[in-house]
């Protein structure tokens, strides 16, 4: 069976039955096919299984290959632990308590640090949206300030707050706040002028303004901002704690790299991976609820 | 015996650089008065809608050009927008409005489900909701296919007749204008260089002898010879 037919099998409805070996020949010099302006589609084909387990297909390939390659001693397991060990000391560790609170230490600085940076964010990104005077004071310090790495911040920000939570957690918010920042206060200013012309023929007051057409309006930038922050929130967790902690994944890891626990190093990037992804999806489930106004969705 | 106006503009001045657009208009509309303002480009017709130019008692409603709703809320709250009183009450007349411009049965929906003859339908019942005393039209159905343009003038008719509010329609459709309203301005260089009323029997049907003789002389005071440019066929005034 060829890949064509296969993809002909997986999907009758949407493919043209195929040209058999006794259909007319083909169109003569005559008929010019004209441009159409149109790249030529992407490859379409599919295995004709579900498409989330498609999808985990990739996964599984990658694992696979990882376990052929420590199995049969490509790799050295000391360089790149077996999957089975990782697993292993997943489960030791779970047993044992660290997991949980490693997890939970880093958990809540994550969500420490969006709770308050993104209301900051957003309070800037209304004061400057709306008026002239705050676009004019707030907004060139921000744009400034912008360009200066949160990390580059760290030394100075210890020497204010100490080595404790407070440092850890003000590097995320400070993290998380300018992506909403920047992206909301984009939305608001690129509202149709048109909608405050209404909301002023409608009598609408200030706060119904920006209660009913602002918010609403920036929704779709200020979403954008928050999946964006949302990756950064987990970047700067790993950089305040893999430099100083006494809890959480990066303190987890940083002990492993003292002894060479490459198992527990490459369980901890394992969480990462699965906690970007899972907030990640949070926000995408959430553009998918609150933006379903949108064509198209 | 002159009943007190719905509306008064007074004095209105508009400069854009160099150039008057407007110099010292007086408008009065009557309670009811439905008022049709033509204007070639730029004669400032789209300039005399602004708040602060018009002095009315009680409400006034506008519809735009583009139906604008608000895409992030469904059409009843579009067309509720604002209104004072209960969210019950609101509701009740919001759905009511809906009803009389042919939406009901669509009030949950997006307004970007609409096509435009709805949109600017549901704008309509946003207008109609708040028992404006005068209603602005400012060139509404413009965007809309002629069909549709026949259908819209028919409801606005109907919708005027029952519900009264003066209306200040602002448009360069000569026909428009003459199948519409009650009396007709045209604006030329800032000032009215015509105003006509419009006598002819309702319904108004565009081939009465007199809506053809007032339709010349109105393209005609907007500068458009008919002989030269084709008669009998429909000009564009644009």
């Amino acid at each position: 069976m060829t890949h064509a037919e296969y993809a002909v099998a997986a999907r009758p409805v949407a493919v043209e039955p195929a040209p058999r070996a006794d259909d007319p020949p083909v169109p003569g010099p005559d008929l010019v096919a004209l441009p159409t302006g149109q790249a030529p589609a992407a490859d379409q084909r599919r295995l004709g299984i579900p498409h989330g387990i498609e999808r985990l297909l990739g996964v599984v390939v990658v694992l696979s290959g990882w376990a052929l390659a420590t199995g049969v001693g490509w790799i050295s397991t000391k360089t790149l632990p077996r999957p089975g060990t990782v697993a292993v000391v997943a489960v030791d560790l779970w047993n044992d308590g660290t997991l949980q609170a490693a997890l939970w230490a880093s958990i809540q600085r994550v969500g420490w640090g969006l709770a308050i940076g993104v209301p900051i964010g957003t309070a800037l990104a209304l004061v400057v949206g709306l008026s002239r005077l705050g676009d004019d004071l707030i907004d060139t310090n921000i744009s400034a300030l912008r360009f200066v790495p949160i990390i580059a911040l760290q030394p100075l920000l210890v020497v204010w707050l100490g080595v404790g939570e407070t440092v850890k957690i003000t590097m995320i918010v400070l993290g998380v706040a300018f992506p909403i920042y920047i992206n909301t206060t984009t939305a608001i200013k690129s509202l149709d002028p048109g909608y405050r012309e209404l909301a002023d023929v409608v009598g609408l007051s200030k706060g119904q303004l920006i209660g009913r057409v602002v918010l609403p309006g920036a929704l779709p930038g200020f979403l954008v901002g928050l999946r964006m922050s949302v990756a950064i929130s987990w970047l700067l967790l790993v950089f305040a704690e893999t430099i100083n902690a006494t809890s959480g994944l990066g303190k987890m890891m940083s002990d492993a790299s003292l002894f060479a626990k490459t198992d527990v190093l490459i369980l901890g990037l394992i969480i990462y991976a699965v906690l970007g992804l899972a907030t990640d999806a949070g926000v995408r489930l959430l553009e998918r609820r609150l933006l379903s106004w949108q064509p198209g969705r | 015996m002159t009943a007190a106006p719905a509306v008064s503009i007074r004095g209105v001045s508009r400069t854009f650089g160099e150039r008057e657009v407007l110099r010292g208009l007086d408008l009065d509309l009557r309670p009811g008065e439905f008022v049709a303002l033509l204007g070639r480009s730029g004669s400032g017709k789209s300039t005399l809608r602004p708040s602060r130019a018009t002095n009315s008692p009680g409400r006034r409603s506008v519809v735009f050009q583009d139906p604008r709703l608000l895409p992030w809320a469904s059409i009843l709250d579009n067309v509720v927008l604002g209104l004072d009183g209960t969210r019950r009450g609101s509701t009740a007349a919001g759905r009511e409005a809906l009803d009389e411009v042919g939406l009901g049965g669509h009030e949950g929906d997006w307004p970007k489900t609409l096509s435009g003859g709805e949109a600017q339908r549901a704008s309509l019942a946003r207008a109609l909701v708040r028992s404006p005393k005068l209603l602005l039209l400012d060139e509404p159905f413009g965007a809309l296919d002629a069909l549709t343009r026949i259908r819209m003038h028919a409801l606005v008719q109907q919708l005027h007749a029952r519900h009264q509010p003066a209306v200040l329609l602002v448009t360069h459709d000569v026909d428009e204008a003459v199948v519409l309203a009650d009396r007709v301005l045209v604006l030329t260089d800032g000032r009215f260089s015509l105003d006509v009323p419009v006598d002819a029997a309702s319904p108004r049907l565009r081939s009465d002898p007199e809506i053809i003789a007032l339709r010349s002389r109105l393209l005609a005071e907007l500068g458009v010879d008919e002989a030269a440019e084709g008669a009998h066929r429909p000009v564009p005034t644009t």
